[in-house]
């Protein structure tokens, strides 16, 4: 279980979340956590296929405002998203951005987050829908909500985030 | 070996193994649809191709053969061992003739009439004539082919083949065969593999392969890169040396591999020119060949796959859409009909179209071929639009051609172009129109595309520009001796003996927000798309690269101004900039779709063969013939006198679903004692006008020379046409009979008159070509040859609204024309337009000098109309005042 191959910058965990001992069969249940703006969040690991640290961005002019630009994943052209901006947060410094690359319909994209924690499963018996107050970014973008004990992991939908 | 026949031998070598195998997967399973139609198009394919190289045995046995299986296709014939055997026996046949070819060159004799009757008894239903076939031809045919019974794997019967021929040629030899072929035969026999010779000398390698070396190679040069970067850092590396190499290797390598992908597409158009000239010759057609972009660039391997397309498409566009030279004179074009191909890259895409100036595609029939088919009903055809009716043809086994010749028209062919167009990722897309021609574009993705780029920077950031769109570079500011110089706010840059419109990369990109300074040095990129050229500011200007262009991704699709993206050398990505898209985003791209032009060139004025013009004579109202540009006519109609209505004191006749309004040209409608009576079609924006003659008389190609002009309304004038004293008419005067608005110029102006232009052109052509156009855009048109011509009319007191001059001219010029009008009282207020061909900014100041009040691109219709509608608007205000 979680084969997921994380490259050399991904930081010693620090994050106080429990760690992923509870292995299951159900990868479904396993997410990549990572942190944006203070806000421990998560990403299927499925869809997840590589954890970059601060990479060498080109901007695209014209492009989206979340669309901090691209980059180059061993020769392949990988489109970064600057979830700050997506969720409504203040612009971050991307220049110090790390990235979980995903898979969305044949392409790579690039998200751009604070920190990339570790890797987890997580309990569906923890799950909860969106509180319905979320504010409307949020929770046009998220899918739901993990309880962990102690802090809260809301689960991004990676299809809505690209759907800029 | 000529080339075409090399060609056709590696590729029909390829395609027969895979017959063989396929042949005897379908005995197994008599009813796998995919298997039939793969071997059916592969027949088809060697047939047609084979048709076309004049190989006449090799393309009746494929004939029949292709008979046969288009049989086991449809379901009508089941495909028994024993007509899979005949059908075997023809491919065997198709191979021993090939075999032939490929020593000689030449089809070697035979007899096959005994295999193709057995093949058409086969087809009939009946079974083979005779039950060994193979004893049978062998028999029939000079050469003892021992023919399996039972389906033979390919390598055994090709090499009983090439034994049998050897002998065969042994045999010729001493009957003085040419000794060349004698040398190839014991060259083949010495290396006695069952390979085909010319087979041999390529290897096909599949697109996907070349991809992953692609990829590969990509990569290794970046890793070089960084390794180079390390090794820069330490001195005395030992790794230097080895890593220098490393390095040359490595850039070899990478040359290498996109040296084997690359290849202009005018290499997949070779064949075309003759294929249409035998294509014209058979049909009996006119046709004109027009390939543009044959140096566009393109993967080998697309270029693969597109040539069989390309191929069944053009013989299509000359098969089925191009009429015979009688039909297209009747319809008012050209006798020659056009086929157009047309290669370009736009858009992270390479672009091919091809279309033609034909009588389109017959959605009705098209309809009615769907519904028969099953492949719709009635109520769903109804409710589609007439383009997706079209994408009909796309289908398998559709084709609305009531014959099936030895060209096309059995159905395969859309759907094999679809197939293998989407295999590579590309889109096809169809636009027709009944009577003026059908397009067909594809779209292929650059994946596979390696274009050379010059890498400029703006505002901090490295953009890729195509080096194909650029011309040149020039320096301009700091200590360079040429300005960026400015028009309100427009920066201008003169070039040589003209001005170049600019535009700042970083602003158009908003990369700044500093105000247009352009102090500091700074690079125009010099650019042209199409006819269209503009310079485009950059800060800076390094190499140029050759870049592998790839897309981009799906959410930046919509930025047009990018056609892809690339990694570089130093493994930084870089956007790829589309001069198209720049031109489009700062107005200045000026090409209309190419259907557009076909209908304005089928309506402009018929043909401009050596300037004359198609005019359609008839008779209306007294004897004297009267004359129209037959490319001003839609269609000709015959409408029964009893079908004529009255509304008011209006005629209107029920046509084609909506009331046509209908003016009778000689006043009144006498009876014509026929019942029916001619009329002319006049179409526009969807709507329609008849004009009543008494007789059409002729079509002849002659020049309209207005000599004696008329002063009744409705007629320009009398010309002498095919020998005879003619009246031109008038057309749009009877038009806004019908319409007032017809013409949107004709009603803004006076509504009693129309402007009337004086146009001065020593160009025949030039002055056949404009009138019309000037006409049609509502002004009354009078032409002149030269300026002494035209001063003559001035002194006879003509009076004109405006005139419009050539400045190049024998005799008096432009300029001294221009002079004259305004030095004489009579003319001296008009507005006098200048047409040129080159409008530089000395020609302005002298033109305008010479009392010229506007310059106006010769060729720009558009603009001309403009133009002229400005300089009248502009003489109306001033008379008011």
């Amino acid at each position: 279980m979680a084969t997921l191959e994380l490259s050399r910058q991904r930081p010693a965990a620090s994050s106080t979340a429990p760690r992923s001992t509870a292995v299951s069969d159900d990868t479904r249940d396993v997410f990549v956590t990572l942190t944006l703006g203070g806000q421990l969040c998560g990403i299927p690991v499925l869809v997840v296929r590589d954890v970059l640290g601060p990479q060498m961005i080109t901007r695209i002019p014209l492009a989206p405002r979340e669309v901090a630009g691209s980059l180059n994943l061993r020769g392949r052209i990988v489109t970064a998203i600057d979830l700050h901006s997506r969720l409504g947060l203040d612009r971050s410094d991307w220049r110090n951005a790390m990235s979980v690359v995903v898979e969305h319909q044949g392409e790579l994209y690039s998200l751009l987050v604070d920190q990339v924690g570790e890797v987890l499963y997580l309990n569906p018996e923890l799950w909860e829908d969106n509180p319905p107050t979320l504010e409307a970014k949020w929770r046009a973008l998220s899918r739901g909500v993990f309880r962990l004990s102690g802090q809260l992991v809301v689960v991004l939908d990676v299809a809505a985030i690209l759907a800029i | 070996m000529d080339d075409l026949l090399a060609d056709f031998l590696t590729e029909t070598a390829e395609s027969l193994s895979e017959l063989d195998t396929a042949l005897v997967r379908l005995e197994r399973a008599p009813d796998d649809q995919a298997t039939l139609a793969l071997i059916f198009r592969l027949v088809h394919t060697i047939k047609g191709t084979c048709g076309f190289l004049g190989l006449t045995r090799l393309e009746k046995v494929a004939h029949a053969a292709e008979n046969v299986l288009g049989r086991f296709r449809d379901g009508t014939l089941v495909p028994t061992p024993e007509a899979i055997t005949v059908v075997l026996a023809a491919i065997d046949r198709i191979k021993l003739i090939l075999a032939g070819l490929e020593a000689t060159e030449a089809e070697p004799l035979g007899d096959d009439s005994a295999l193709i009757a057995d093949l058409n008894a086969v087809m009939e239903g009946r079974g083979p004539a005779t039950a060994e076939t193979g004893q049978d031809s062998q028999a029939a045919t000079p050469v003892p082919e021992p023919l399996p019974e039972e389906p033979a794997p390919a390598r055994g019967s090709r090499t009983g083949a090439s034994a049998t021929l050897s002998e065969r040629m042994e045999q010729a030899q001493p009957k003085g065969e040419a000794a060349q072929a004698g040398e190839q035969v014991a060259a083949s026999e010495s290396a006695p593999t069952a390979e085909s010779a010319v087979a041999a000398q390529t290897i096909r390698v599949s697109v996907e392969v070349l991809e992953h070396l692609m990829t590969l190679v990509s990569e290794l040069v970046l890793a070089r890169n960084q390794l180079l970067q390390l090794a820069r850092l330490q001195e005395n590396s030992p790794f230097a040396v080895p890593l220098q190499r490393l390095s040359h290797i490595t850039s070899d390598l990478q040359e290498g591999v996109m040296k084997t992908r690359m290849q202009p597409i005018g290499n997949a158009w070779n064949k075309l020119p003759r294929l249409v000239r035998d294509l014209a010759r058979e049909t009996g057609k006119k046709i004109e060949l027009v390939m543009l972009g044959a140096d566009t660039e393109l993967d080998r391997q697309v270029l693969e796959f597109i040539k069989d397309p390309l191929t069944h498409m053009v013989r299509n566009s000359a098969d089925h859409g191009l009429e015979k030279p009688e039909e297209r004179r009747a319809a008012g074009k050209p006798e020659t009909g056009r086929i157009t191909l047309n290669a370009y890259h736009e858009g992270g895409h390479i672009i091919i179209e091809v279309s033609d100036d034909g009588r389109g595609l017959n959605t009705r029939r098209i309809a009615e071929k769907a519904v028969a088919l099953g492949l719709a009903t009635e109520a769903e055809v109804a409710a589609l639009s007439e383009q997706a009716i079209q994408q009909f043809i796309f289908r398998p086994g559709f084709s609305t051609a009531a014959q099936v010749t030895a060209v096309s028209g059995r159905g395969v062919g859309m759907d094999v172009v679809k197939t293998n167009i989407e295999k590579i990722g590309g889109t096809i897309d169809l636009r027709s129109r009944e009577g003026v021609g059908t397009t067909i574009t594809i779209k292929i993705p650059l994946t596979l595309a390696i274009v050379s780029a010059l890498i400029v920077e703006a505002a901090g950031e490295r953009f890729a520009i195509p080096q194909i769109s650029v011309v040149e570079l020039v320096r301009a500011g700091g200590r360079s001796e040429t300005r960026i110089e400015r028009i309100d706010r427009t920066p201008v840059l003169r070039l040589r003996d003209s001005l170049l419109p600019l535009v700042r990369l970083s602003a158009l990109l908003h990369l700044d927000s500093a105000a247009d300074v352009f102090e500091s040095e700074a690079f125009v990129v010099v650019t042209k798309v199409g006819a269209q050229s503009f310079g485009l500011i950059v800060d800076r200007v390094f190499d140029t690269e050759e870049i592998v262009v790839k897309p981009v991704a799906p959410i930046l699709r919509d930025i047009t101004l990018f056609s892809g993206n690339t990694i570089l050398g130093d493994g930084s990505v870089i956007m790829i900039l589309d001069p198209n898209g720049i031109a489009r985003a700062v107005g200045l791209a000026a090409t209309g779709s190419a259907e557009r032009t076909a209908v304005a060139e089928a309506r402009s004025e018929g043909s401009t063969e050596g300037g004359s013009t198609t005019l359609l004579l008839f008779r209306a109202g007294g004897t004297e013939p009267k004359a129209v540009p037959l490319g001003l006519v839609a269609r000709l109609e015959e409408i029964e006198n009893d079908r004529i209505e009255r509304s008011g004191d209006r005629l209107l006749v029920q046509y084609r679903g909506q009331l046509m309004p209908l003016v009778p040209l000689s006043g009144s409608l006498d009876d014509t004692g026929f019942g029916r009576r001619p009329v002319l079609v006049f179409s526009d924006r969807g709507r329609s006008v008849g004009l009543a003659v008494d007789e059409i008389l002729d079509v002849v190609e002659d020049r309209i020379d207005v000599q004696l002009l008329s002063d009744r309304p409705g007629i320009i004038g009398s010309a002498v046409i095919a020998g005879r004293a003619t009246e031109v008419i008038d057309t749009a005067y009877w038009l806004r009979l019908a319409f007032d608005d017809w013409f949107r110029h004709g009603a803004a102006n006076e509504a009693d008159r129309r402007p009337r232009l004086l146009v001065v052109d020593d160009s025949a052509f030039f002055r056949q070509m404009v009138a019309p156009v000037l006409t049609a855009a509502g002004y009354e048109v009078t032409t002149v040859e030269t300026a002494e011509a035209a001063l003559r009319l001035r002194d006879q007191g003509r009076m004109f609204d405006a005139v419009i001059s050539d400045i190049e001219m024998p005799g008096l010029d432009g300029f001294a024309f221009a002079r004259a009008v305004r030095g004489s009282p009579a003319w001296a207020h008009l507005p006098l337009i200048a047409l040129t061909g080159r409008v530089s900014e000395a020609d302005l100041a002298r033109g305008r000098e010479a009392g010229f009040t506007d310059y106006i691109a010769k060729f720009d219709r558009e603009a001309l109309i403009a133009g002229i509608g400005q300089a009248l608007a502009a003489q109306t205000a001033v008379e008011a005042h």
